[in-house]
């Protein structure tokens, strides 16, 4: 019976995710998913081994109270933090439960004592490099760690080390069927493979988080399978495989959009490449190869133009300008003009995070476009409005094979009639590369604070 | 600064150098203008639109005593003779064709930019007042050239009968056979064009015009955006290709310039006379001695029943277009050689590389020579660029290989497992794989903007990990057991609640347009 509900529960969960195909059956989705987790929930109480007392109760309704309150006041720019700590939390609660089972003779499963030692082993390692390396993202991600990236001589050498430890010390542990060494040398591999996961993502700088997120996202569903196996529970092995596939997927979308390799990215140490290296010749002379536009004219070009994509970045999330370009977009449909969003799969802070900031601004999601969906769309586009982005519509990714994000997919908003780039002044991206786009003749620059510019322009649109 | 814009006084000049529209985006730049009554007329800017704009109206005078003077046609000696000393003037100047309008304006310490010597960089393309004149002519030769045709361009058919499109051959691709190509297309002419220049093969074809080639091994591209002067047997086989053509042609538009020297001759008596009586021929380097054999300046000549002809005011024929392009032109410049200076401050210090070699007189002294400059790499122009490789297409076969090794690899552990473990391990194992293979299926289905909230659903339904939790908490026989039992459930709750919350949270947001 037990069994069967898991089960049911581990269909309703490929259901959840299956909703997810369109923004019009997610809603259901998501609702599958709380009837599966409540069924697994339920199916677990209902288990004859359990007896449910007020402690347990309680936490699942201190943990749940706490979790309402952290959805409900996130702001969506937060969001990768808050699924980068959700993300420590399976990690720890997997670490927790792990332990829990090492020192219970009688816990999980019969079966092989080596095989259950071996499961218990992994669920620990990966819930703890899960753990860690979930709360140093989220530092990151918080402005409470600095983002650029720790680099400790021989770190490769050092992950080594740590990674054979963590396979050696897996010796006295099976051996002593969980006795008191047994369990010593448990707790020394969860420091170590914390010390890994922190290590792991210390080394990744700031502006790869989007692939690291998805990465532990990852990680956290197979620490689900790994506690799965250790307790023979089925539903733990369906969900996890599922959560694990998602954000493998989830990363491997990311690692195609940045132009990385996958394997560089589970080994840690990616995103280190020199920066430094300012672009040739002197910088003054670059401001004058730019032409500049205003409000007015911008307006009018506007006025004219029958079809227009906009093309937003982190910057214009920084500039807390999304629902001003909401406005925009607003006031261009009511004169009459096509306006479109173009979304780089990296243009957030976790895939798909564009999408969501856009969607709470009250942008219509049938409008916002990914790449590939209107790169074909852009020669017959009149202007293209590059917001607070730089490298993803940078043509030297596919022209320019000295450049650091050669081979990058972009945004190929250089085919358009007439760029306009807002931007702050002509600094570089997080790639440090300068964009030919800037210095194209169609190309205009309308400098100053996101937030500002589009709003003296929606004024000045209003205006004409 | 104090900039005056006179009238116009050149023969069949109706263009202005300044519209009021142009006034604003200066005076917001921080300078005054004053303009010569009625300068606007021919553009069909009023002094009131002037005024309103921020402008005063003044005399000629007036004009000539501003701190800058700018228009279009070069100045006459009498003009030069108004300007004040040390004044400066922006204009057409061709310096080399007028010494006597150099020397008046020497003897007032003036200085002087000729626009036309403006290099024609990517840098200088937004003053560039020759390519923006040179688009209006080329348009409007095509307009000329359709009316004195008297027959339709594009294709007709209709109840009472069939015409097929007139055929139009567009001789020299710059930027006005360019514009004459698209205008000559857009109204539906079947065109073709010719050029010395390979390089711009690519330009005309995606006007969609044919491009006529000579079987022949010589690029024309002489630098500047320019062509150069070719070879005879270049020449004789190019006069064969225009012969062969001339007898289908309908209306023939010649663009072809090289700088400082006479045009080209193109076009000749034969061909002329191989053409349908009737047919057009457009001669936009008539003032330059003409393109065509038979043309004159600013006259229609007919040649064996053939209209030739030579308008040298093609631009002032679309005066307020041009007198805006030409304004655009300004403002921009103006910008330029005030750049990283206060408001309203411009300089002319003849140390700018794009300036300096327009400059033919300052405060009344040739302008310094500039050290030639080493060949800097300046951010490239990369409009014609093709990618070199598309991230995606990369060879599929070693991609393969690794895939065929890792369920080479998959199937050999699995078989040792399959050998060696026990059977509940091997359910477990099954499990696992499946759910793995259909979380693959499923969540590549995933759109790629619910992205977010699919890591937020993912993270609710990994809080599973509750139900661990649970079995710890509810049936651990040992204290420490029970309580990091416990100690999970509260982790594992927060996750379940907030990650469902959370993603309900978003989907609210997404709404159709």
């Amino acid at each position: 019976m037990l069994t069967v509900l898991y089960l049911v529960a581990g269909v309703l969960f490929i259901l959840s995710l299956g909703g997810l195909s369109s923004q019009e059956s997610a809603r259901k989705g998501n609702l599958y998913g709380v009837l599966g987790m409540t069924l697994a929930v339920l199916a677990t109480a209902m288990d004859p081994r359990i007896t449910l007392n007020p402690i347990l109760l309680g936490a699942i309704g201190i943990g749940g109270a706490i979790g309402a309150t952290l959805a409900a006041r996130v702001v969506m720019t937060a969001m990768p933090q808050l699924v980068a700590l959700l993300h420590s939390f399976v990690g720890l609660a997997a670490v927790l439960v792990g332990i829990s089972t090492a020192l219970d003779p009688a816990g999980g499963a019969g079966g092989s004592a080596l095989v259950h030692g071996i499961e218990i082993w992994l669920d620990v390692a990966i819930g703890a490099i899960t753990f860690t390396g979930s709360v140093v993202a989220w530092g990151k991600l918080d402005g409470r760690m600095s983002g650029a990236p720790l680099l400790l001589p021989g770190r490769h050498q050092l992950n080594l080390i740590a990674v054979s430890a963590i396979a050696l010390l897996a010796v006295p542990f099976v051996a002593t069927h969980g006795g008191p060494m047994g369990i010593v040398a448990l707790l020394v591999m969860t420091v170590v493979a914390g010390w890994l996961g922190w290590h792991l993502v210390m080394a990744i700088g700031g502006a790869d988080m989007p692939v690291v997120v998805s990465l532990l996202n990852s990680y956290s569903g197979w620490t689900a399978a790994a506690a799965g196996f250790m307790l023979s529970n089925d539903a733990l092995i369906v969900t996890g495989a599922l959560v694990g596939s998602s954000g493998f997927i989830l990363s491997v979308i990311m690692c195609r959009a940045m132009n990385r390799s996958i394997l560089s990215v589970v080994f840690g140490g990616f995103g280190t490449a020199d920066t430094s290296a300012k672009p040739d010749g002197p910088v003054e002379d670059l401001s004058a190869l730019v032409t500049t536009i205003d409000a007015e004219d911008l307006a009018s070009e506007l006025k004219d133009s029958s079809s227009v994509v906009i093309v937003p970045g982190y910057g214009m999330a920084v500039a807390r300008a999304q629902h001003i370009v909401e406005e925009l977009t607003r006031t261009l449909r009511d004169n009459g003009t096509k306006v479109h969003y173009a979304i780089h799969p990296v243009a957030g802070r976790l895939p798909g995070h564009m999408n969501v900031l856009l969607a709470e601004a009250g942008v219509p999601y049938d409008i916002v476009f990914e790449m590939e969906e209107i790169n074909d769309d852009m020669p017959e586009t009149d202007v293209v409005l590059v917001i607070g982005a730089n490298d993803v519509v940078n043509p030297g990714a596919q022209t320019d094979t000295s450049s650091a994000i050669y081979g990058m997919p972009v945004i190929e908003a250089w085919k358009a009639s007439k760029v306009i780039v807002f931007k702050r002044s002509l600094g570089t991206g997080y790639a440090g590369v300068q964009n030919p786009l800037f210095f194209h003749d169609n190309t205009d620059m309308y400098f100053g604070d996101a937030r500002e510019t589009v709003t003296g322009l929606v004024a000045a649109l209003r205006q004409a | 600064m104090l900039i005056g814009v006179p009238k116009e006084r050149a023969a069949g000049e109706r263009r202005v150098a300044v519209t009021p529209e142009s006034v604003r985006k200066l005076i917001k730049r921080g300078h005054s203008l004053v303009v010569e009554a009625g300068a606007g007329v021919g553009s069909r800017a009023t002094d009131e639109a002037f005024v309103d704009a921020g402008a005063t109206i003044g005399t000629r005078e007036e004009i000539w005593q501003a701190e800058i003077v700018v228009k279009i046609d070069p100045p006459t000696v009498e003009e030069a003779g108004l300007l004040r000393e040390g004044g400066k003037t922006v204009s057409l100047l061709y310096p080399h064709l007028r010494e006597d309008v150099i020397d008046a304006l020497r003897a007032r310490k003036a200085t002087a930019l000729a626009l036309e010597r403006i290099p024609r960089t990517s840098i200088a393309q937004s003053f560039d007042v020759l390519s923006s004149m040179a688009n209006i002519a080329g348009y409007r030769a095509v307009i000329e050239g359709a009316t004195e045709l008297g027959s339709f361009l594009g294709l007709q058919m209709t109840a009472a009968g069939k015409k097929p499109p007139a055929k139009v051959l567009v001789i020299g691709a710059g930027v006005a056979g360019l514009a004459a190509i698209g205008a000559a297309r857009a109204l539906g002419a079947d065109v073709r064009a010719f050029d010395t220049r390979p390089a711009v093969k690519d330009e005309v074809g995606s006007l969609g015009a044919k491009f006529l080639e000579l079987e022949f091994e010589e690029s024309g591209d002489g630098g500047g955006g320019y062509a150069k002067v070719m070879s005879k047997e270049f020449i004789d086989a190019e006069m064969a290709l225009f012969l062969e053509q001339a007898p289908e042609i309908d209306i023939v538009i010649t663009t072809a310039l090289i700088p400082g020297r006479k045009a080209p001759l193109l076009w000749t008596k034969d061909h002329v006379e191989a053409m349908k009586p009737g047919s057009v021929v457009v001669d936009l380097a008539a003032a330059q001695g003409g393109n065509c054999e038979c043309s004159e300046a600013d006259e229609v000549v007919v040649h064996h029943g053939v209209k030739v002809l030579g308008y040298t005011d093609l631009v002032s024929r679309m005066a307020p277009d041009a007198s805006k392009f030409f304004g655009n032109n300004v403002v921009n410049l103006l910008r330029f050689m005030g750049n990283g200076q206060e408001e309203g401050v411009i300089v002319f210090n003849g140390e700018d590389r794009t300036i300096n070699p327009a400059l033919s007189l300052l405060d009344g002294e040739d302008p310094p020579e500039l050290e030639p400059l080493p060949k800097k790499e300046v951010p490239a122009k990369t409009e014609a660029a093709t990618p070199v490789a598309p991230a995606e297409a990369q060879p599929p076969a070693p991609q393969t290989l690794r895939n065929g090794l890792l369920s080479l690899g998959a199937a050999v552990a699995l078989l040792g497992l399959g050998l060696n473990a026990p059977t509940d391990l091997l359910q477990h194992m099954t499990v696992f794989v499946l759910a793995c293979f259909v979380g693959w299926q499923v969540v590549w289905n995933v759109t790629a903007a619910l992205h977010t909230p699919l890591m937020a659903v993912t993270n609710a339904i990994s809080g599973i990990i509750l139900v661990g939790g649970m079995l710890q908490a509810g049936a651990g026989t040992t204290q420490w057991a029970m309580i990091l039992g416990i100690i999970a459930i509260l982790f594992a709750s927060i996750n379940v609640v907030g990650g469902f919350l959370v993603t309900h949270r978003m989907l609210k947001m997404f709404r159709k347009g």
